[in-house]
């Protein structure tokens, strides 16, 4: 927790990493200053594409003294707006989970390669972003820590799989190497509470590590401070919860 | 995405930004998370230029409701359009 005698600085920029394929993409990198060791995030980025929210959240996580790094998943599809970028990407039906999982996976060994990094990195991400961060912990080894708030279409139905959705990410489930913490709104109509039960199951039943946290009066996206669905009083607690159970898996021992 | 219900057909117009008018060759329906309207989920519509880049966009958010009445109305202009012998091809 900060207290006011503290120093406390961070760096904070846009950088270039090979991702998928190698293709060079940005990514939005921020760090606290200092010779570290510091644990490392990586944060998914959602439908509304990489966006002014996730560029803010990138520098609390930092704040927080998370190395933290965001890449841009759309950067291929063209420079413009957020928001004209993530419509064109939305029209297009998303992007693969192939390209997303080599994206993160390169933006987790070029965490990992930084020098004041301790070595612990996690992977978080909200609504499309947040089932992306739950493949990417089952399907890369590496990550230490797995934040999936409200991600949608973990679980799924046959008929909901596509050629760039193959495989339900729950269906990964039994390779999950680090521990979870899920955030999620009772009046959610995507992951519905059915479906977070669904979820919740798929982990007890694999003996994995995890903890959620359900919340009354909040829906879909109840972090975001620029949309109608925020909810100021399960918004504050879930940071606490998110921030704690980092501090915990990422930090301690 | 969050639905992944969307869809996108190959089109014939001119779309107006700001104030210039350009080409369209392209629009994307889906009903997923808008950027605008207040609402979780919304019919949105984007008409696009694909060699103009993501910037080249006339972009609508509808609920459920004025989407379905823009359907009805559409529909309704184009009977009478058609009945009238103004269609061409």
């Amino acid at each position: 927790m900060y207290t006011t005698e503290q120093y406390e600085g961070m760096l904070a920029e846009t950088v270039i990493l090979p991702g998928h394929h190698a293709d060079l993409i940005n990514a939005y990198f921020a760090r606290p200053l200092g010779a570290g060791p510091f644990p490392g995030m990586v944060l998914v980025h959602h439908l509304p594409g990489w966006d002014e929210w996730y560029r803010e959240t990138t520098r609390k996580f930092a704040a927080y003294g998370y190395v933290t790094l965001c890449p841009n998943l759309y950067f291929r599809e063209g420079h413009g707006t957020p928001e004209d970028v993530a419509a064109l990407v939305r029209g297009a039906g998303g992007v693969s989970d192939d390209q997303v999982l080599g994206d993160v996976g390169a933006a987790l060994s070029m965490l990992l390669a930084l020098p004041y990094v301790s070595g612990k990195v996690g992977v978080f991400g909200t609504c499309s972003g947040g089932r992306h961060a739950y493949l990417c912990a089952c399907r890369i080894q590496g990550f230490s820590a797995l934040v999936d708030c409200w991600g949608g279409r973990v679980v799924m139905t046959p008929d909901e799989l596509t050629p760039k959705q193959p495989v339900a990410p729950v269906d990964y489930t039994v390779d999950l190497s680090c521990p979870v913490l899920g955030i999620f709104g009772n009046d959610d109509h995507g992951p519905t509470p059915e479906q977070v039960n669904q979820l919740e199951e798929a982990l007890k039943n694999h003996g994995k590590i995890y903890e959620f946290h359900r919340y009354d009066g909040a829906g879909h996206g109840f972090f975001y401070n620029n949309r109608p669905s925020y909810r100021q009083e399960q918004a504050v607690d879930g940071w606490q919860k998110v921030i704690a159970f980092l501090d915990r898996t990422l930090k301690g021992g | 995405m969050c639905t992944m219900i969307a869809q996108q057909i190959a089109i014939q117009g001119s779309g107006k930004s700001g104030t210039s008018w350009f080409r369209l060759d392209r629009v994307s329906v889906s009903y997923d998370h808008p950027f605008d309207i207040p609402l979780e989920y919304a019919l949105n519509i984007d008409f696009t230029n694909q060699a103009a880049g993501p910037a080249a966009r006339v972009a609508v958010e509808l609920d459920a409701e004025s989407a379905r009445k823009l359907v009805e109305v559409i529909q309704e202009v184009m009977r009478q359009a058609e009945a009238g012998g103004f269609v061409e091809g």
